[in-house]
């Protein structure tokens, strides 16, 4: 006899109903399988109905994050031989809402990061020409911020962070980390521009260090982290500008 | 159905990935009063790009030349390349990549602060800039990020195109599904430019992601436009058996060897130079054994496997890449994302054991075929990245050329596009929207409201995707192909009883994998008919029954134009410059 | 058919008791709750140092007043939470406090580690005034 596992898996039609209910499968236990890989199983052999994002299956698309038991996962990175024999429940990523079974909407996380201005911002008549080649950037300072730009727009953060799912208005976790990350590089001098909104209260003062979205980066990018090294620089500002006369903000 | 909305915009780019998102941002600086839409069936940063780990190829320090690099290119791709195109493609490359770096790309620095490069495959001097081993990665999102900047850009995430929308003889948009309401929507633009990327899946075994399923590549071909070189399949030697998941040429720059089960180093026994001590300071050498070009790494696996020399497990046939001798430091430094996917996915930690590999499906030489400009035969309509076939790749493409190419022809096919819809003002907003309307029913028709369709996608899929590695995988012949050629045709008419059993409209994700499925039964087709018709073997094109070069016949290359049968089949010259068809000599 | 009204995406609430849905949830909120209890303590502590003020006889009844087993009690609940609330911060200064020494980043543990060692020795620098009396 096969080795066989049950998926309860989430589903949501908004043109057909109006709560979404849970529908069990039975697929085959392989050892290597990831749960994308059951969930494949599902699409292919019992219910071509079933909606959900998938593309690289390598851990670095970001497209098919899901919580699992209650957790967010990478489903293609997250084995079912790690579950078996138990149930999986498989729903999509809370603090957003569902488009369609698994899909999530994600418009907002967009929207998020465009204002946190997610590129190199130079001071006027302080670009470089392509003629005079790549800026200069030591193995240390790519070091400083490295960290922050391995973030996948995985959302898997989001859906961890309790604040985000109470209020939605946070600029959240991985939009923090990616201004972080541009704020940290050599090559940058945008970060006055990105703190209008980084330094809101929709911003890093939102953030109460819960800590979980750390915890479920799957690319151990550490937003928790960068939200309080920024809260800190932020802080540091402050006082430059109150006590320092001249400390104030540089334009 | 019925109700549509019509959007008009100046340049329309068509696929989020590297190449269009360049082209996107050269459209937008070329002229900041055009309007564009990028069009991507994915949010752009899922783009398959991602997944693209060694590096990009372009000459940037002293002891480089352009020459060198054109020679490399040219050699690697068998003599198939256009010479001229390659010229241009050397001679663009070093200033994209320095403009990918002041957009910010995270490139791995030498100590004094300079862009690090690496040795690759078939290259003769190391020219390939990397971010660690995620250098698709982070080039994607970098462009993406960068993207957002421009005002004059619109996104349309998890739009996907159906159709180029062709009046007057001229491309004037496209039409494109809004996977959110499932309604088919008009884009009407002065110029398409077509990102859209390979079509890797309509193998079974490939690093390509679900994504890449040739949506572009059929538009054009559908709208008349012919599809190149489509018999050139790029299988790369290192995949890891089961999954395919992608082990990076970098792990072999770095230093990384190939051994069959005696522990031997295989390649040395054919003709690609003899090995060094790992120990030995000069290894590994540039464009012999571990760094010689991939087609003929994957024709050596496939020699090993008939001598019965390669190892056996639940995934079929395979060999080992062992990376021990680098060292932990090494590894983590240089190569973090390999260790990383095969301790995840295979189990094997590659600092302590060797990681096994076999060639898997990677990239498609073939394309949109197009001029150096980036333009194709129907006026209006451009192409640029894997979709298109300029062509600098020929025959075979070396590693770290792809991520430049989407830059250098991104750049160029976004200025051209620009150009051309400034040219070319005129839209037929009326006849295009009677287009949109057609297109809307067609769907509606053959899928949403189809009644009595009893084939399953995954069913067809997987018969397609099975005959074409049988018959048209690295080793091919007349049979082969053939009983290819016939078993596509089959499945074709089969295809006509699709079965859909979502009804919904919101994210039917069903839809789109028959829409995906109806699109690689073009280019399963046109692979499978090219190949037949190219009675030689070159580069990664082998054929059993004709094993050599035939450079009287076919130094050219091969165009398949759709017909309501099997597509037909021409030829075009291959553009020679300054380097004559010679042998094709590695590691001697 | 098909409007965009049709296509109304689905919130899913989120219950009052979502802190007790995982055990990092629950922890941090005690965290946050330790800080109450802290400021409680200080309070306390302010009131203390009122009454030593107002001459020796107030501040002998005050510390009759601590003798009593409910104070006690407090003073217990109150250690506990404080020193719940200092591990678990310690164990979180790494993320806030990123130093590099070149390329290399201090280890995590090193920086906790150096936390937890002031405490120690500021712990034992109070112990060691109060106990030499």
């Amino acid at each position: 006899m096969e080795k066989t596992m049950k998926l309860e898996i989430f589903r949501y039609r908004p043109d057909q109903e109006d709560q979404p209910r849970f529908q069990t499968y039975e697929v085959p236990f392989r050892e290597d399988w990831v749960v994308l890989d059951a969930i494949n199983y599902i699409k292919d052999e019992i219910d071509g109905t079933l909606s959900y994002r998938w593309s690289c299956r390598m851990g670095v698309c970001g497209s098919c994050g899901m919580m699992v038991n209650g957790i967010p996962k990478l489903t293609c990175a997250t084995f079912l031989k790690d579950y078996y024999p138990d149930k999986i429940r498989v729903e999509p990523l809370t603090g957003f809402p569902v488009q369609r079974d698994l899909v999530i909407v994600m418009d907002d996380f967009i929207h998020k990061l465009r204002e946190i201005k997610p590129w190199i911002i130079r001071r006027e008549g302080e670009e470089k020409p392509i003629e005079g080649g790549e800026y200069l950037q030591t193995p240390a300072e790519l070091e400083q911020y490295k960290q922050y730009s391995m973030c996948i727009n995985c959302m898997l953060c989001y859906a961890a962070c309790p604040v985000y799912a109470l209020d939605n208005t946070f600029v959240g976790p991985a939009a923090i980390a990616l201004a972080q990350r541009y704020n940290m590089d050599s090559r940058d001098q945008g970060r006055d521009q990105r703190q209008e909104i980084i330094a809101s209260h929709e911003g890093i003062w939102e953030c109460t260090f819960v800590g979980e979205c750390s915890v479920v980066c799957p690319k151990a990018v550490d937003p928790a982290g960068a939200i309080q090294r920024s809260k800190v620089s932020s802080t540091i500002d402050w006082y430059k500008e109150v006590l320092i006369p001249w400390g104030g903000k540089k334009r | 159905m019925g109700n549509y909305e019509t959007y008009k915009y100046d340049v329309v780019v068509v696929g989020g990935g590297g190449a269009g998102l360049r082209a996107a941002i050269a459209v937008a600086e070329t002229n900041p009063a055009l309007k564009v839409a990028l069009v991507s069936k994915v949010y752009p940063m899922r783009s398959h790009t991602v997944s693209a780990e060694g590096g990009a190829a372009a000459v940037i320090k002293e002891n480089d030349s352009f020459d060198e690099h054109c020679s490399d290119t040219i050699l690697g791709s068998d003599w198939l390349a256009d010479q001229d195109a390659v010229e241009l493609f050397v001679k663009e490359a070093p200033s994209e990549m320095i403009q990918l770096e002041h957009w910010g790309c995270p490139w791995s620095r030498e100590p004094n602060g300079k862009v690090a490069v690496r040795p690759f495959g078939g290259m003769k001097i190391e020219r390939t800039w990397f971010a660690a081993d995620k250098t698709g990665f982070h080039m994607l999102h970098t462009l993406y990020q960068t993207s957002l900047k421009y005002d004059n850009v619109t996104h349309f995430d998890e739009w996907f195109a159906t159709k180029v929308l062709v009046e007057n003889g001229r491309c004037q948009g496209i039409t494109a599904l809004e996977l959110r309401s499932g309604q088919i929507r008009v884009i009407a633009g002065k110029a398409v430019i077509i990102c859209t990327g390979g079509a890797g899946r309509v193998f079974p075994f490939t690093t390509n992601g679900a994504i890449k399923t040739g949506d572009g590549m059929v538009m054009a071909y559908r709208a008349g436009v012919a599809l190149k070189d489509m018999e050139f399949v790029q299988y790369h030697p290192t995949g890891l058996p089961g999954t395919g998941i992608l082990i990076t040429e970098a792990a072999r720059g770095e230093g990384g060897i190939l051994v069959n089960k005696d522990g031997y180093r295989y390649l040395q026994d054919y003709d690609l130079g003899k090995p060094l001590e790992v120990t030995d300071s000069r290894h590994p050498v540039k464009k012999t054994m571990e760094l010689g070009p991939r087609d003929r790494l994957s024709l050596a696996f496939m020699k090993e496997v008939e001598k019965g020399r390669t190892l056996s497990g639940a995934y079929g046939e395979y060999v080992h890449l062992d990376l021990r001798h680098l060292g932990e430091k090494k590894v983590d430094k240089k190569i973090p994302f390999v260790r990383e996917l095969s301790t995840k996915y295979a189990g094997i930690d590659p600092v302590y054991e060797p990681i096994p590999v076999r060639p898997v499906v990677h990239y498609m030489m073939g394309g949109v075929d197009t001029d150096i400009d980036g333009a194709a035969s129907m006026p209006g309509l451009f192409a640029a990245g894997e979709a298109a076939c300029v062509s600098i790749n020929g025959a075979n493409r070396l590693g770290s050329n792809s991520l430049t190419e989407l830059l250098v022809f991104g750049a160029i096919a976004g200025r051209a596009a620009a150009r051309f819809a400034t040219e070319h003002p005129e839209l037929d907003l009326t006849a295009l929207q009677k287009q949109g309307a057609d297109e809307q029913e067609r769907i509606a028709k053959n899928f949403i409201r189809k009644d009595g369709g009893y084939e399953r996608v995954a069913t067809l899929r997987q018969e397609m995707t099975r005959t074409m590695e049988s018959g048209a995988g690295i080793y091919r012949s007349e049979t082969s192909l053939k009983e290819t050629c016939n078993k596509l045709a089959e499945l074709r008419g089969r295809f006509s009883n699709i079965l859909i059993e979502d009804r919904s409209l919101s994210f039917n994700t069903e839809l789109t994998s028959a829409l995906e499925l109806d699109l690689m039964l073009d280019v399963a087709q046109a692979i499978a008919h090219s190949a037949l018709a190219r009675t030689e073997s070159r580069g990664s094109h082998q054929r059993t029954d004709y094993p050599d070069r035939n450079d009287e016949k076919f130094l050219k290359h091969s165009l398949a134009f759709r017909t309501d049968g099997a597509p037909r089949i021409e030829y075009k010259d291959v553009i020679i410059t300054r380097w004559p068809p010679a042998e094709r000599v590695y590691g001697r | 058919m098909g409007g965009k009204e049709e296509m109304k995406p689905y919130r899913r609430p989120v219950p009052n008791t979502w802190w007790l849905e995982r055990r990092s949830y629950f922890l941090f909120i005690v965290r946050e709750l330790a800080s109450v209890f802290v400021a409680a303590y200080s309070v306390f502590l302010l009131l203390v140092i009122y009454k030593l003020g107002q001459g020796p006889e107030a501040y002998e009844g005050m510390i009759e007043l601590l003798r009593s087993p409910a104070l006690i009690v407090f003073h217990l609940v109150v250690l506990a939470f404080a020193v719940y609330h200092s591990i678990t911060w310690f164990n979180l200064t790494p993320k806030i406090l990123v130093l590099f020494v070149g390329e290399v980043r201090v280890p995590p543990l090193l920086i906790a580690g150096a936390h937890y060692f002031a405490w120690l020795v500021l712990s034992a620098l109070v112990a060691w005034v109060i106990l030499r009396a």
